[in-house]
């Protein structure tokens, strides 16, 4: 199709869900399971997922750091999700994979999962602010639950989950 | 134009030219007639100018054009070399130093405009006006028609061998001409090579070109400032040549004159008598010409050794990136290597693996020698760093109204790129110490028995994979009693601890923070930050620092600082289930001990071993885990030192030698204290590195 041609209003419509696109800030998020809930990671941090390994223990750290792994020749720390949100220690099946991050300024960390379900795009329409509840200590990490395909997604605050903890 | 893209390289050479000015300046001071150093001090202060013009740094040109003035007269001989005036132009190198810092903050020179050292510099050249020296009077005046004429035709100045003069003489006899020519090219000419070549061309044309002042090697290479002399053979008019070297663009102009053998100076003369009338002049700007046209080549003749080096280090500046990259590359491949190892000792049952090893051993080979070459290539002298420090002394010892002198020796000894831009300032520490609470007031000297002038050494060299950096003085030592009253005085120790403390760990507590025995505070040192920064700056760098003393007779404090970073040897051994990397730089011997050996000192184990007592350190419980052996076997100890101290490491089994590429954990696994990096072995596991010096 030559573009030249095209209708003015075809073009001022093309122009429009340009615009719409933009408003509506869409998100893609990997929902990942963790024991019976999903979680939601941005895929904005997500370097890499890879199988579960063989991971080196490092002594006289934090307990929800694992170790360290190696990914292609780059030593990169592992640290449990579960026991930095204060569940139960993992347990591992072979679903479980390792959720490369990468945070800025602090470099690559590797998170532990139980599973890898799915991709979704969520609009800003579909996701609610939390309700917060101090007493629960994995909250901390919410922020903000994804409804999609009549599921509840909790979509976590990278920057939380691998703060250190006092 | 558009210079932000040169900053860098304005900043990195006017600091090279900074430098130079410190130290010739220092040797001017030493020397106030030695004409090479005035020589250099012009050179480096007018490429500054020129510098600083070009990127539209106003000031620090004008601050650099009246320092030139200055220098420029000294060099004529019209002032002489004065106490007063070196203090001043220590002062412009330090206002020079100011604007480059703020360059180098905000690309912008800012707003000081140091008027009143612009006042006292013209001040200077009004007093070499006034009052010119007296045996000197006459001699400018007489120089200054020759030497105007010579400037003009330079071409004259052209030393002649014997082939040429040859050539000259039959070309004469044949009735050809034979013409000088000095071609001058415009300041603003970019491409004056180019320009040189396209002069060259048209003269060739006309006739041959005998020969050219810079060589034709050097005006290819740009070596020259904005003039080149040639002499040409010709059957054409003078006017006709001129012409044609004219008609090129961007030359300024073109000088000629009709060449006979008796007006040139060949080289006999110039050589047998440089100082004849005549041939003085041109012989003279000769010298000039060359050493302008070629300002990184050292001076030919050098009367003092420090004035033999080369000027400006030719280096091929890389970017530290670009070497990290290959770096990686290096340490990717001794991971390729250190799998095929892994896999060939794995399956040793394979018969035909006797080709499979050698060429693994040539890998080997190749891949030890590109490591060591790569890291060469990040090895720096540490010259960089402690080329300041002379003109820090000096400026101290007026501080302080002490007088001392610094010996520095090992300048070229090399270490890491990055460790040598972070040692700069833990060495100025250890100086200012030194000058300030080391080394006693005169008269205490004199009292003392000691020459009066305090005598501060630094000395660097190399010590197997480190390198050993001393500061010595030889001032009163460390008064260890002052040190405990104070640390008790302080509460950091109690007095009952005090009694009991050995020297050393008392002389060891002013490595704490907050400890300064100095009963005033100066601003030189005392202010309580500096030797506990010392020591986590060196620290930081893998490194340690360490201090002798005795009273009265002064005190030696060492910086023991490892070769490289990246990649290092290392034993290999099993702890519970798990391997560790222990580095071999730091490992004394391998013992077996039995059980029976072991021996308990105030509730520690040690063991006897040829007639010392060394400390046991079962490595499965500083590492959290559980030993695989059975307590009454024989126990395997790797021995390591820190300093003088040995300590006994006991681990499971020894796996053996292995070069390891070091790898950091990572920001998310804050700082450990015995674990100083991880490392990828063969297999693609991943083993730590035990910090034998944190065990201490």
């Amino acid at each position: 199709m030559d573009n030249s041609k095209l209708s003015r209003a075809e073009i001022e419509k093309l122009q429009e869900q340009d615009v719409n696109f933009v408003v509506q800030q869409i998100n893609q998020y990997i929902v990942i399971r963790l024991g019976e809930e999903q979680y939601g990671i941005s895929i904005n941090y997500i370097d890499n997922i890879v199988r579960m390994q063989h991971i080196t223990r490092v002594p006289k750290v934090a307990n929800y750091i694992r170790g360290v792994i190696n990914l292609r020749g780059e030593v990169i720390p592992v640290m449990s999700l579960r026991l930095k949100m204060g569940l139960a220690e993992d347990e591992e099946t072979k679903a479980t994979r390792i959720i490369i991050l990468k945070i800025e300024g602090h470099g690559n960390i590797g998170v532990i999962v139980d599973e890898v379900k799915q991709v979704v795009n969520l609009d800003e329409n579909q996701v609610e602010k939390p309700a917060y509840d101090k007493a629960a200590e994995k909250e901390m990490f919410i922020s903000g639950i994804g409804k999609s395909e009549g599921n509840l997604i909790s979509l976590l605050d990278l920057n939380a989950v691998t703060a250190e903890k006092e | 134009m558009d210079v932000s893209q040169y900053l860098e390289i304005f900043i990195d050479e006017t600091k090279e030219h900074l430098q130079n000015l410190n130290t010739q300046i220092l040797n001017l001071e030493q020397e106030p007639d030695n004409m090479d150093t005035i020589n250099e001090i012009f050179r480096a202060a007018h490429s500054l100018k020129g510098m600083a013009g070009t990127m539209g740094y106003k000031r620090m040109q004008t601050l650099t054009h009246d320092m030139e003035n200055v220098f420029s007269e000294v060099r004529n001989g019209n002032i002489k070399v004065k106490d007063n005036m070196i203090d001043v132009l220590f002062q412009c190198l330090d206002a020079l130093e100011e604007y480059l810092e703020n360059i180098q903050g905000e690309a912008d020179e800012g707003t000081n405009e140091n008027e009143h050292l612009i006042k006292t510099l013209n001040e200077i050249m009004k007093g070499a006006d006034s009052t010119p020296v007296a045996n000197q009077e006459a001699a400018p005046d007489k120089k200054a028609a020759p030497v105007q004429s010579a400037e003009e035709s330079k071409w004259n100045s052209i030393v002649l061998g014997d082939s040429e003069s040859t050539v000259i003489s039959s070309a004469l006899s044949q009735g050809k001409n034979v013409y000088g020519l000095t071609v001058y090219v415009q300041e603003s000419c970019i491409l004056k090579a180019a320009r040189a070549f396209l002069v060259f061309k048209a003269v060739e044309d006309l006739g041959e070109i005998l020969i050219s002042n810079p060589s034709s090697q050097d005006i290819e290479d740009e070596k020259f400032e904005n003039d080149f002399s040639i002499i040409v053979i010709t059957d054409a008019e003078l006017d006709t040549v001129i012409k044609a070297a004219s008609e090129v663009s961007e030359i300024e102009k073109v000088c000629g004159g009709n060449v006979s053998l008796d007006a040139l100076a060949t080289e006999e003369e110039a050589e047998s008598k440089p100082e004849a009338a005549e041939v003085a002049p041109s012989t003279e700007v000769a010298v000039k010409e060359e050493t302008e046209a070629k300002p990184q080549s050292a001076p030919k003749q050098d009367k003092k050794p420090a004035a033999g080096k080369p000027v400006v280090n030719r280096t091929v500046r890389v970017d530290i990136e670009k070497l990290d990259s290959l770096m990686n590359l290096v340490s990717e491949l001794i991971i390729a290597k250190n799998s095929m190892v892994s896999i060939t000792s794995n399956s040793e049952a394979g018969n035909n693996s006797s080709a499979f090893n050698e060429q693994i051993e040539y890998l080997e080979s190749v891949t030890t020698n590109l490591h060591e070459s790569v890291m060469k290539v990040r090895m720096v002298p540490i010259e960089s760093v402690v080329q300041k420090f002379p003109r820090m002394i000096r400026d101290l010892q007026k501080k302080l109204g002490k007088q001392m002198e610094l010996y520095m020796t090992g300048e070229e000894t090399e270490l890491d790129r990055t460790v040598v831009d972070e040692i700069g300032d833990p060495l100025m520490h250890l100086l200012r110490n030194a000058a300030d609470h080391g080394l006693e007031s005169a008269e205490l000297r004199k009292e003392r028995g000691k020459p009066a002038v305090g005598s501060i050494h630094l000395d660097a060299y190399q010590d197997g994979n480190n390198v050993v950096i001393e500061v010595k003085d030889d001032g009163n030592g460390i008064d260890v009693e002052a040190v405990k009253r104070k640390a008790i005085e302080r509460g950091v120790i109690t007095a009952e601890q005090g009694e009991n403390m050995p020297d050393k760990d008392i002389v060891n507590l002013l490595f704490l923070p907050s400890f300064s025995t100095a009963k005033t505070v100066t601003d030189v040192s005392g202010r309580g930050v500096g030797l506990d920064v010392v020591k986590s700056k060196i620290e930081s760098l893998s490194g340690e620092v360490d201090v002798k003393t005795k009273l009265g007779e002064g005190s030696t404090w060492s910086i023991r600082l490892p070769l490289t970073l990246a990649i290092i040897q290392a034993l290999m051994v099993i702890v519970g289930d798990e391997k560790y990397a222990i580095s071999l730089g730091s490992i004394q011997t391998l013992e077996t001990i039995t059980k029976q050996d072991i021996k308990l000192v105030q509730n520690e184990e040690v063991i006897h071993l040829r007639g010392t007592v060394i400390p046991l350190i079962r490595l499965d419980e500083v590492l959290d885990t559980k030993t695989k052996k059975n307590p009454d076997e024989d126990l395997v100890v790797v021995i390591v030192k820190k300093g003088d101290k040995l300590a006994g490491l006991v681990v499971d089994e020894l796996i053996g030698q292995q070069e390891i590429v070091i790898k950091s954990l990572g920001k998310f696994i804050s700082k450990l204290k015995i674990i100083s990096g991880a490392t990828i072995l063969g297999d693609g596991e991943v083993a730590l590195i035990v910090d034998a010096n944190a065990l201490f």
